[in-house]
């Protein structure tokens, strides 16, 4: 893992006449997690709540929603994503269907 | 960066995201393509802004405010895609306000009647629907998802438009006189928002070997003129056009010659609007300027006090 050089989007090392930029994520309905709906510049969390309410969810798309500074984002680099996620690549048997059943053999 | 590598991984319908690898000419194309794009949102808040206090009741005011409001979103999805290939959001609104980047030509264009924003809506958002879609299958991650919205969103601006035409072409001679103006004026316009035929456009094979563009825009076009006909035959409106022919064979519409010596006019700085657009486009920015001062004086007091009480 490393702080990314630059970060999921935008760069906030010059930002917008002094905002910075925010991720956010939206959760669409009550039982569903939150997802990434983009970005922001915003000066502080509280502009980049309302920001984000009124540029992602004019239409209801959202009950709730997260904001987060994309400088505080810590991604994985993807110039290792080989090796990075390399471990389980050999392991078919982690998935039922690596397994053999004997047709007649029911509800397993 | 082995550019034959990507190549084949883009026509492999692999998505590019922000930290992969790319090539420079990949990553400066999209910059330019998906600014001048935003740019065109933003700027084309103006056309239609501009009849907000004069919508001719509440409820078309109320749809006209939603829309320039969904514009001004739109510009705002975009700039954060661009974004996302490391472009700067300062910069860009800077290559914007100087000159050094456009936006589609057809904002440089007036709203001289209410019906021109109603035809606006029809033709112009049903022009760019047909542009945008197959955008949201473009090669990288950040545009095609901010495209996808942008879609979704467009529709209501189209059915908007055709509505409020509809309730001019069915209503008194002087009002429909003002839907077939509107539509004398936006129809050509609206044609050349596909942009020049793919043999004068010198980038298309490019784009389309990175996955930027599906179709040409002669085919974009075409798409766009097989659609609206039938639906200014519907609203009982005349299209412009004296050549205009259904193709029996091919069930398409064949137009006439576009006048592309007047988008080359429009493009270079000399349509109708292009010095009044810019002008309010910068004098916005400028006055806003106290309340981007204002906020960030706000949010630094406060992070002050934070720091302070921790």
């Amino acid at each position: 893992m490393s702080q990314p050089q630059r970060p999921l989007s935008g760069s906030p090392q010059r930002p917008l006449s002094g905002s910075p930029l925010w991720e956010v994520f939206v959760r669409s309905r009550r039982g569903l997690s939150h997802t990434h709906a983009g970005s922001l510049h915003a000066p502080d969390a509280h502009m980049a709540l309302r920001n984000a309410r009124d540029l992602y969810t004019r239409r209801q798309e959202g009950v709730s929603i997260w904001v987060v500074r994309a400088g505080d984002v810590v991604a994985s680099s993807p110039d290792e994503k080989d090796a990075f996620f390399d471990p389980a690549g050999d392991k078919p048997y982690r998935h039922p269907t690596f397994y053999e059943v004997p047709d007649e053999v029911q509800h397993l | 960066m082995d550019e034959q590598a990507f190549t084949a991984r883009v026509t492999g319908d692999d998505r590019v995201e922000p930290r992969d690898e790319m090539p420079d000419g990949y990553r400066r194309t999209l910059v330019r393509q998906i600014a001048q794009h935003a740019h065109s949102e933003i700027i084309g808040m103006q056309p239609e802004g501009n009849w907000i206090t004069r919508a001719p009741s509440l409820r078309r005011k109320a749809i006209l405010v939603a829309k320039v409001q969904d514009e001004a979103g739109h510009g705002l999805y975009l700039y954060s895609a661009a974004e996302t290939l490391g472009a700067d959001r300062d910069e860009l609104l800077d290559l914007l306000h100087t000159g050094r980047q456009k936006y589609s030509t057809i904002f440089n264009y007036p709203a001289t009647s209410w019906a021109d924003v109603a035809a606006i809506g029809w033709l112009v958002d049903g022009a760019a629907i047909v542009n945008q879609v197959p955008l949201t299958r473009c090669s990288y991650g950040p545009y095609a998802r901010a495209m996808v919205r942008i879609c979704k969103e467009e529709s209501f601006h189209q059915r908007q438009g055709f509505e409020a035409m509809a309730v001019l072409a069915a209503g008194s001679p002087a009002q429909r006189r003002m839907a077939q103006e509107a539509l004398d004026r936006w129809w050509w316009p609206a044609l050349m928002m596909f942009g020049p035929s793919d043999v004068d456009s010198p980038n298309s094979a490019q784009s389309m070997a990175w996955g930027i563009k599906r179709f040409s825009n002669d085919e974009l076009r075409q798409r766009f003129v097989d659609a609206t006909v039938p639906q200014a035959e519907f609203l009982g409106l005349v299209v412009p056009d004296p050549d205009l022919r259904r193709d029996e064979e091919t069930g398409h519409y064949r137009t006439g010659q576009i006048d592309w010596s007047e988008f080359a006019t429009v493009m270079r700085g000399d349509g109708p609007c292009n010095r009044e657009r810019l002008a309010r486009r910068v004098a916005a920015h400028d006055d806003g300027g106290w309340v981007r001062e204002a906020a960030a004086a706000y949010a630094a007091k406060h992070a002050a006090a934070r720091a302070v009480a921790a």
